[in-house]
C-alpha cells in the first residue's frame, strides 16, 4: 500500500513535469501542425545550458531557466523562419518537415556529446536531495520544486492563450487564418512568436529536467515518445486536455516502473501512443 | 526484364560490380577494407529499403532501426535455438520482418502521414524494450556470437559476409529498380502525390502500401540478419541505434527519394564520407555531417542529388 | 427510362451531431445529364463522397448498374465505373500529363483496356479534352483551366459509366466554361451519365436535362430546369424568407 501510495503521488509530481514539457509541443504540433520532433532534444539542451550555469556559476537551475529563455524564445523565432521559407510557403510541409526537424534534433543531441561528452550531468542546489515527509508519503524536493514550477508555467502559458489577443490569435491561427488577417494580424508573424514561445518553454522545463535525475545528451529521445504520447492522447489543441493526459501518463508510468521495473517504462508512453493512434486518435478532448 | 538497352546496361553493370567484388577477395587480404565496404553495403540496403516506402510511397518510416535490429535478433534466436546456417537464416529474417512489415502497416497505415511516422518511432522503441528484457537473446547485457573458424572459399569469415552482403544490396537494388518501373510502382507513386485522387482512379491504395511495408521490412530484416556475425556482439543499444535509422532516412533523402538510385548515390556518398571521417577526425562528427547534410539538402535541394541532376540536364538542354 | 444506372435509396450521412444527408432519394439513367444544385453546404459534395465512395453513409444504399456498391471501397467503385473529379484539381504532381491518366488506365479501366493500347487511349483523351499538345509536360506546372481539363481527363481515363463533375468550371471565365461544356457533351454522348455540381448556372441549365436540387441535407427538387425555375421551394432555399 505504502508502495502503491507513493507510487502515485511520484507519478502525479511527475506527471506535472511531463506537461510542462508537452507544453510547447501542444503549441507548435497540436496547434499548429508542425511536427517538432526535435522538441524533447531542445529539452536537454536546455538542462546542459542549466548545468553550465549552475556548477559554472551556481546559479539557481530555475533561475537558470528563467534566464535562459529569452534567448531559446529567439531561436525558436529562427527556426520557425527557416520552416517556413522553406516548407510552409511551398506547401510540402510533411515529409521534408518532419526530416527536417529530425535533422535538427540529431544535430543538437550531436553537438552536445561533442561538447559535454556523453557523461551524466547533475545540477546541485539547496533544496535537492531533501524531503518532505507527509504522513507516510515521501515527497522528495528535487520532484516537488519542479512540480510547482512546471504548474505555474503551465498554468501561465494556457492564461496567456486564452486571455490575451496574441494567445488567442495562436489558437486561432491553425483554424482560420483568413479571419485571422481580416482582424489585422499577420499569420505568420503570430506562427513565428508561437514557435518561438514553445521553444522557450523548454529552457524552463530543461532546468526542472536536470533537477529531477541526471541527463545525458540521448535524453531525449525518451521524451520525444513521452511529449506526443501527451499531446495526442490529450487531444489537439486541446491544452487541459494534455495536462490531464500528462497526469495520467506520469502516475501510469510511474506504478509500472515500481511493480514491474524501470526497464519498461520508456515502453509506457510509446505503447499508450500507439494505442491512441490505433484506436482514437483524435484523443480525449481533442477537435476530431 | 531485359527488355531495352537501359536494362541490359543495369545488369552487367550490376554482375560486373559483383565479380570485382569477388576479385577482390582473392587479392586483398587487409580486413579494414571489407569491414569499411560491409558497413556502407548494409547502409545502402537500409536507405534502398527505406525508399520503398518513404520515397515511392511518401510515408516517413521513423522506425527503421526496429526492423534491422528485429532481422539481427531473428538470426541470433534462430541460431541459437536451431543452429540454421547463414543463408536460412538470412530467409528467416526477410519472412519475419516481412510479416513484421505488413502487421505494421495494417496498423498505421490508416493514418495521416504525420501519425504514421511517428507511430513507426513509438514502434521502435517499444520493440528495443521488449528485446532489451528477453533473457533468450541476452537482454540488455548482449550475446556474442560464434562465427565458424573454417570458411569455405575465402580466406575469412568476413569475407564471407562481404560477399553475402554485396550479392544482397545488389538484389535489393534490382528489386527497388524493378518496382519503380513497375505497374505497381507507378501505383505507388500516385498515392504519394495524391492518395485520396490516386484511390479514386481505381489504385487499391491500402494494398499497395501493405506491399510497401512488406517488401522495406523483409528487405532491413535482411540487411540485419548478417548483422550478428560480422560484429560477433549484440546487444540492444547497438542494434537498435539511432544512427541506422537516421542514415536510413537521411541518405535517400540526399540520394534523391523519388528514383530507385537515389539512395544508392545517398549511401555511397555519405556512407564514404563517413568512413573518411571516422578513420581521419572522429566518429562523432561523422554522425553530425549527416545530420547538417540532411538539414542543408532538406531544406535547400529537396529533390536531393538526382533532382538536381536532372534540373542541370534540363537546363542544359533548354 | 431504361433501367437506371444509378440509384441512391435513402442515404443519410451525419458528422456528429450534425445531419449532412437526410434520406436522399434519387435515379439516374443511362446517359443521363443530371444537374445538382442547391446553397453551399447543402450536402452536395458530401452526396458525391458517398456516391463514389471516399465516405460511406451511415444509411440506406447506393445501387450502381443493379450491383450494390454501398460497402465497396473507392477504387472497387472506380473499377465498376464510377469516375469524379475534384472541386480543386488534384494532379498527380511528379508526374506528367500523360503519366497522369496512366493511372486510371492500367488501374480502373485495367479490365477495359489492353496493355498495349494504354498510351494510345491516353492519348485519345488527351485529343478530346484538348491537351494532347501538353502530354509530356509536368502536370505541376499548368493554368488553372488546364488542370481542370487534366482533372476531367483523369477521370475520363478510368472509362467510366458515370461521371460526377464537381465545380469543374469554378471561377473559370466565359470562353473557358464553353470549353469545358463541350467536353462533357462530348463525354455524355459517348453514352457516360454525367452528374455536374455547378453553382454557375447558364452552364447547368443549358447541360442538364434534370435537376436536383439539396438543401440542408435534404432533397427539395427533382425535375427539370424549367420547373426547377419556377418551384417556389428552391426560391426560398437560395434566397431565403
Amino acid at each position: 500500500m505504502d508502495l502503491f501510495a507513493n507510487a502515485i503521488v511520484a507519478g502525479i509530481l511527475l506527471g506535472a513535469f511531463y506537461a510542462a514539457v508537452a507544453i510547447g509541443l501542444a503549441i507548435t504540433f497540436g496547434q499548429l501542425d508542425i511536427v517538432n520532433i526535435a522538441h524533447p532534444t531542445f529539452v536537454v539542451a536546455g538542462s546542459y545550458i542549466t548545468w553550465i550555469l549552475n556548477s559554472s556559476y551556481g546559479l539557481d537551475p530555475v533561475l537558470a531557466g528563467i534566464l535562459v529563455a529569452p534567448i531559446f524564445f529567439v531561436v525558436g523565432v529562427l527556426i520557425y523562419r527557416v520552416y517556413y521559407a522553406a516548407f510552409e510557403r511551398t506547401g510540402q510541409e510533411s515529409l521534408s518537415g518532419l526530416a527536417f526537424f529530425f535533422g535538427v534534433m540529431f544535430i543538437i543531441e550531436v553537438v552536445l556529446i561533442m561538447v559535454y561528452g556523453v557523461d551524466y550531468r547533475l545540477v546541485s542546489a539547496d533544496y535537492i536531495g531533501k524531503n518532505i515527509d507527509v504522513g507516510f508519503i515521501g515527497l522528495p524536493l528535487r520532484l516537488v520544486v519542479p512540480f510547482v514550477v512546471a504548474s505555474a508555467m503551465t498554468a501561465a502559458v494556457y492564461f496567456y492563450l486564452s486571455r490575451t489577443f496574441t494567445g488567442r490569435a495562436i489558437l486561432a491561427v491553425a483554424q482560420d487564418r483568413l479571419a485571422l488577417q481580416l482582424m489585422g494580424a499577420d499569420p505568420v508573424r503570430i506562427k513565428q512568436f508561437a514557435f518561438g514561445l514553445a521553444i522557450a518553454t523548454t529552457a524552463i522545463a530543461g532546468s526542472l529536467l536536470v533537477m529531477i535525475g541526471p541527463v545525458e545528451p540521448s535524453l531525449g529521445r525518451v521524451y520525444i515518445g513521452r511529449a506526443f504520447a501527451i499531446v495526442v492522447l490529450g487531444g489537439m489543441g486541446s491544452i487541459p486536455g494534455m495536462v490531464i493526459a500528462a497526469l495520467l501518463l506520469g502516475v501510469v508510468e510511474s506504478l509500472v516502473s515500481s511493480f514491474a521495473g524501470p526497464s519498461w517504462a520508456p515502453a509506457v508512453a510509446f505503447g499508450v501512443l500507439l494505442f491512441t493512434l490505433a484506436v482514437r486518435p483524435s484523443g480525449l478532448f481533442g477537435r476530431a | 526484364m531485359f527488355k531495352t538497352r537501359a536494362d541490359k546496361i543495369f545488369w552487367f553493370t550490376l554482375a560486373a560490380v559483383f565479380l570485382v567484388g569477388l576479385g577482390f577477395t582473392e587479392v586483398l587480404a587487409n580486413e579494414y577494407y571489407y569491414t569499411a565496404v560491409y558497413a556502407i553495403l548494409q547502409a545502402t540496403m537500409m536507405a534502398v529499403a527505406w525508399n520503398i516506402l518513404g520515397g515511392f510511397t511518401g510515408y516517413v518510416n521513423f522506425g527503421s532501426a526496429g526492423f534491422f535490429a528485429i532481422g539481427a535478433y531473428t538470426a541470433v534466436a534462430l541460431d541459437k535455438w536451431l543452429g540454421l546456417p547463414l543463408p536460412l537464416l538470412i530467409v528467416g529474417s526477410a519472412i519475419i520482418c516481412g510479416l513484421m512489415g505488413l502487421g505494421v502497416g495494417y496498423l498505421t497505415l490508416r493514418l495521416k502521414g504525420v501519425y504514421f511516422a511517428i507511430a513507426t518511432l513509438a514502434l521502435a522503441i517499444v520493440l528495443e524494450t521488449l528485446i532489451t528484457n528477453w533473457d533468450f537473446v541476452g537482454a540488455a547485457r548482449g550475446v556474442y556470437i560464434l562465427t565458424p573458424e573454417k570458411v569455405p572459399f575465402f580466406d575469412s569469415y568476413i569475407q564471407l559476409l562481404f560477399v553475402v552482403m554485396l550479392a544482397l544490396t545488389l538484389g535489393s537494388i534490382a528489386v527497388s529498380r524493378q518496382l519503380n518501373d513497375s505497374r505497381i510502382g507507378r501505383g505507388l507513386a500516385a498515392i504519394r502525390d495524391d492518395e485520396v485522387a490516386a484511390e479514386c482512379a481505381g489504385v487499391p491504395t491500402l494494398r499497395l502500401k501493405l506491399i510497401s511495408t512488406t517488401i522495406m521490412g523483409a528487405m532491413m530484416g535482411v540487411a540485419g540478419a548478417p548483422y550478428p556475425f560480422f560484429v560477433t556482439f549484440v546487444d540492444p543499444l547497438s542494434a537498435f541505434n539511432l544512427f541506422v535509422a537516421v542514415n536510413a532516412i537521411a541518405m535517400p533523402l540526399i540520394g534523391g527519394t523519388a528514383h530507385w538510385i537515389g539512395p544508392v548515390i545517398g549511401a555511397l556518398l555519405i556512407g564514404g564520407a563517413q568512413e573518411a571521417i571516422t578513420v581521419t577526425i572522429s566518429s562523432e562528427l561523422n554522425v553530425l555531417v549527416v545530420g547538417i547534410m540532411l538539414v542543408l539538402f532538406i531544406t535547400l535541394a529537396p529533390q536531393g542529388i538526382v533532382g538536381l541532376v536532372q534540373k542541370w540536364m534540363k537546363r542544359r538542354r533548354g | 427510362m431504361s433501367a437506371p444506372i444509378l440509384q441512391v435509396r435513402g442515404v443519410s450521412k451525419h458528422f456528429g451531431g450534425f445531419t449532412a444527408l437526410d434520406d436522399i432519394e434519387l435515379e439516374l439513367g443511362a446517359s443521363e445529364r443530371l444537374g445538382l444544385i442547391g446553397p453551399n453546404g447543402s450536402g452536395k459534395t458530401t452526396l458525391i463522397n458517398c456516391i463514389s465512395g471516399s465516405l460511406t453513409n451511415d444509411s440506406g444504399s447506393i445501387v450502381f448498374k443493379g450491383e450494390d456498391i454501398t460497402r465497396l471501397a473507392p477504387h472497387q467503385r472506380a473499377a465498376r465505373g464510377v469516375a469524379r473529379s475534384f472541386q480543386i484539381p488534384k494532379p498527380f504532381r511528379s508526374m506528367t500529363v500523360l503519366e497522369n491518366l496512366r493511372i486510371p488506365l492500367e488501374y480502373a479501366a485495367r479490365r477495359r483496356t489492353e496493355r498495349a493500347r494504354i498510351d494510345d487511349d491516353a492519348m485519345d483523351v488527351l485529343e478530346l479534352i484538348g491537351l494532347k499538345d501538353r502530354a509530356n509536360d509536368p502536370s505541376a506546372g499548368l493554368t488553372q483551366v488546364d488542370m481542370r481539363k487534366l482533372e476531367l481527363a483523369r477521370a475520363l481515363a478510368a472509362k467510366p459509366k458515370l461521371l460526377v463533375s464537381d465545380e469543374a468550371m469554378a471561377g473559370l471565365s466565359s470562353s473557358e466554361v464553353d470549353e469545358i461544356l463541350k467536353i462533357l457533351l462530348a463525354l455524355n454522348a459517348r453514352g457516360v451519365a454525367v452528374i455536374m455540381i455547378e453553382h454557375i448556372m447558364r452552364a447547368v441549365m443549358g447541360f442538364a436535362q434534370r435537376l436536383v436540387v439539396l438543401d440542408a441535407g435534404r432533397k427539395i427538387a427533382d425535375g427539370t430546369p424549367e420547373d426547377i425555375i419556377r418551384s417556389p421551394d428552391v426560391e426560398r432555399a437560395y434566397l431565403g424568407e
